[in-house]
């Protein structure tokens, strides 16, 4: 209880207030959407018009988007006539009913009816770990790792080309076809290219000179060479050299040049992150008596990572989309799951192709947003402790 | 003396024997054939919504499998593109080339292949609406056409106004399917690719029944199956398949009766269904190796009828594939 309270209390003067004026409201035009709308698109005349033009053309593309994927689309039917103008005497967009017939051989390809439940448990498994690895607050992410990167690729090649010792027939490799062959192939590439990356970028920074020049080497080659040659090379070219009975799988052999090519640019992707390390982090982890691995597993590559995230995700992103090439050795990945069925003279109609192209769109671009997504709740993760 | 030279002669028997038995002996100890086929031509090769292979070529592979399996499930099906068709042939990587691939002589000499026969009859045709009002391609003078790019289809168009004195605009795209797209638009008045290709184009067109496809074949293609040089028995073993399709087409033995054709009478038929003479012991078969065949499979006309003709949505006519003593161009050579 101090003194001037006390006075304030007795000395009550009129004219003085005693409680705090709630603080008015901002002007309407300050404030809320309508600033926000001001401010950020309406703020010069020449904004407004390109308000109005971006306006009108987003307004245009969804509508146009909407009406073929939607209104006009075709929602059920049995062959070609239902999707085609002359027979339904009105405009027809999307032929869903095509897709849906389609749906089980863009998804699994000619892979055995009866043993496409091994495919949705590899699905599956894949999916379990990768919300395990992925999420921030799952527990034992050690072992989620070691599911991962041991038991899942394990696991997955038994369940998926067979065992006829335990009793799971074998399913050669050109039955595997669709969503299957693009999420192997892109798994494979994504999981193998970091480490291998990572380790041809510290073999290229290194100061042996047999591993630097083998690393260059090996990443100018490969970055030289478009993938699509590679893959061409291997189909094409390997055959004539090698027996019939000795050369790889087809499906092996698109799998090693994706991930060799995948792990080229990644290495200069890490290789760019262990540059803009500035020299006292080598020093400093040098002076407390860390070894080079020791100091490379804790100093320097947490910190090089973090920066190059964006660059990581992006070549994944990049990466993901290649695997479509592998139908240039005869793999039937999804788009040539796609391309075939749009072929179909079951369903021939002028809106086949296009719907087909429509269903392939739809899933580069949630696959592709997903890891983007994801890519930036992570850097922003990371990035707190700048700020702090 | 006499010894060493019948040495020689049973060392180079067996040699001969080693080199010519190789595809077909591969072939069984392996338990399944491998096709090279084409993967995106409808009615030629194609998988469908369960994923399982469809075409001519396609159950002409099933055929080899059927006659030396006995089950025409055991065949590998390649895909391949038209860049790597021949490689994979050469290398082994196939046994049997199924892949509309047209018999031409360079390919039948430089290439080292040899074809075993004609499957299918194509050549290059056009499309054209029927409001043109045209009935043959020798009125198409100053036509606009719409064709595929870098084709062989290219260069027989521009051959073909030339030596028919006429002018031709053509009207050039790096798709067959941006090529179609345009001759709906209005584009051209004509679209031209081989004659198989335009009836399954048509059916994509937004109204398929406003166009007419015009009965001039302007070039000749010929399409069939192909195997490796070197291997004569393999060769033979192809070859036949196919004759013996034609052959029980044109004997009336069809999937259903097979069973009861075994009984017949005439001597062709029981020839070629194995119940007189070794023919397919001769082949390197077994006796009813026909029977196998046509039970698994069935005969020429009704893969054909299947997979093109009437009972799939192309519903081409027979014509030039049509049997010989039916104003077609398919004869085999008898069994005997």
């Amino acid at each position: 209880m101090t003194m001037s309270e006390g006075d304030l209390a007795v000395a009550k003067i009129a004219f003085v207030r005693d409680t705090v004026i709630d603080p008015r409201k901002p002007p309407i035009s300050m404030t809320g959407p309508w600033a926000w709308l001001r401010e950020r698109l309406l703020s010069t005349p020449f904004n407004v018009v390109m308000t109005i033009l971006v306006g009108a053309l987003l307004a245009w593309v969804g509508y146009e988007l909407a009406r073929f994927l939607l209104i006009d689309a075709v929602w059920t039917g049995v062959d070609r006539d239902a999707c085609r103008e002359e027979v339904q005497q009105r405009a027809i967009g999307a032929c869903w009913p095509f897709v849906w017939e389609r749906l089980n051989y863009f998804t699994y390809g000619s892979y055995p009816i009866s043993e496409r439940w091994r495919v949705d448990i590899f699905f599956a498994m894949l999916a379990f770990g990768v919300v395990w690895l992925l999420s921030l607050n799952a527990p034992r992410r050690d072992l989620g790792a070691a599911y991962f990167f041991i038991i899942v690729p394990v696991t997955s090649f038994i369940l998926l080309s067979g065992w006829e010792a335990i009793g799971l027939r074998t399913v050669d490799t050109s039955l595997w076809g669709g969503v299957l062959v693009t999420i192997v192939v892109a798994s494979v590439g994504i999981v193998v290219s970091l480490p291998l990356g990572i380790l041809l970028a510290l073999g290229r920074r290194s100061d042996m000179p047999a591993v630097r020049m083998a690393s260059i080497v090996f990443i100018e080659f490969v970055r030289g060479v478009p993938l699509v040659t590679v893959l061409f090379m291997a189909s094409v070219m390997l055959p004539l050299f090698v027996p019939e009975h000795l050369s790889p799988d087809k499906l092996v052999r698109a799998l090693v040049g994706i991930a060799l090519f995948a792990s080229a640019y990644m290495a200069e992707v890490v290789r760019a992150g262990l540059q803009s390390m500035p020299k006292g982090q080598y020093e400093g982890a040098m002076a407390v008596g860390l070894g080079y691995w020791q100091m490379m597993r804790l100093i320097i590559l947490p910190q090089a990572l973090k920066v190059t995230i964006p660059n990581i995700v992006n070549t994944y992103i990049g990466l993901f989309k290649d695997t479509t090439l592998v139908f240039i050795v005869g793999i039937f990945d999804l788009l040539r799951t796609i391309e075939v069925s749009r072929i179909d003279p079951k369903w021939a109609a002028p809106v086949t192709s296009t719907t087909g192209y429509a269903v392939a769109a739809i899933f580069y671009l949630v696959f592709c947003y997903a890891m983007s997504r994801y890519a930036r709740v992570t850097e922003e993760r990371l990035a707190k402790s700048d700020k702090r | 003396m006499y010894k060493i030279a019948s040495l020689f002669a049973l060392a180079v028997l067996l040699a001969a024997q080693g080199a010519s038995a190789q595809t077909l002996k591969t072939v069984k100890d392996r338990g399944a054939l491998n096709c090279g086929a084409n993967g995106t031509l409808a009615g030629f090769g194609l998988p469908d919504a369960q994923g399982a292979w469809t075409g001519l070529d396609v159950d002409f592979c099933r055929a080899v499998a059927a006659a030396i399996f006995d089950d025409p499930n055991k065949v590998k099906f390649v895909a391949l593109t038209a860049k790597d068709r021949f490689t994979a042939l050469q290398s082994g990587e196939v046994d049997v080339l199924a892949r509309n691939t047209t018999w031409t002589s360079s390919r039948d000499t430089s290439l080292g292949l040899n074809f075993t026969g004609v499957n299918y009859y194509d050549g290059q045709g056009f499309l054209v609406r029927k409001s043109l009002k045209v009935n043959s391609a020798l009125e198409l003078n100053g036509a606009s056409v719409c064709v595929q790019q870098g084709t062989t289809t290219e260069l027989n168009l521009a051959d073909y106004f030339r030596a028919s004195k006429m002018t031709l605009k053509t009207v050039t795209f790096a798709t067959a399917n941006e090529a179609v797209k345009a001759y709906d638009a209005g584009r051209c008045d004509a679209y031209t690719t081989d004659a198989s290709g335009l009836y399954s184009e048509r059916l994509r067109l937004a109204s398929a029944g406003d166009h007419i496809i015009l009965p001039e074949i302007i070039s000749k293609e010929p399409l069939g199956p192909a195997v490796r040089h070197g291997d004569d028995q393999w060769f033979d073993v192809v070859k036949w398949v196919h004759f013996a399709m034609v052959n029980a087409e044109e004997l009336g033995i069809t999937q259903k009766n097979v069973g009861e054709m075994l009984k017949s009478d005439n001597p062709e038929i029981k020839r070629l269904l194995g119940t007189e003479g070794a023919f397919g012991e001769q082949l390197g078969l077994t006796k009813d190796w026909v029977v196998r065949i046509v039970g698994k499979v069935g005969n020429y006309g009704e893969i054909f009828e299947k997979n093109v003709g009437q009972g799939s949505p192309m519903k081409i006519a027979r014509g030039l594939n049509g049997l010989w003593n039916k104003g077609g161009l398919q004869y085999a050579p008898p069994v005997r």
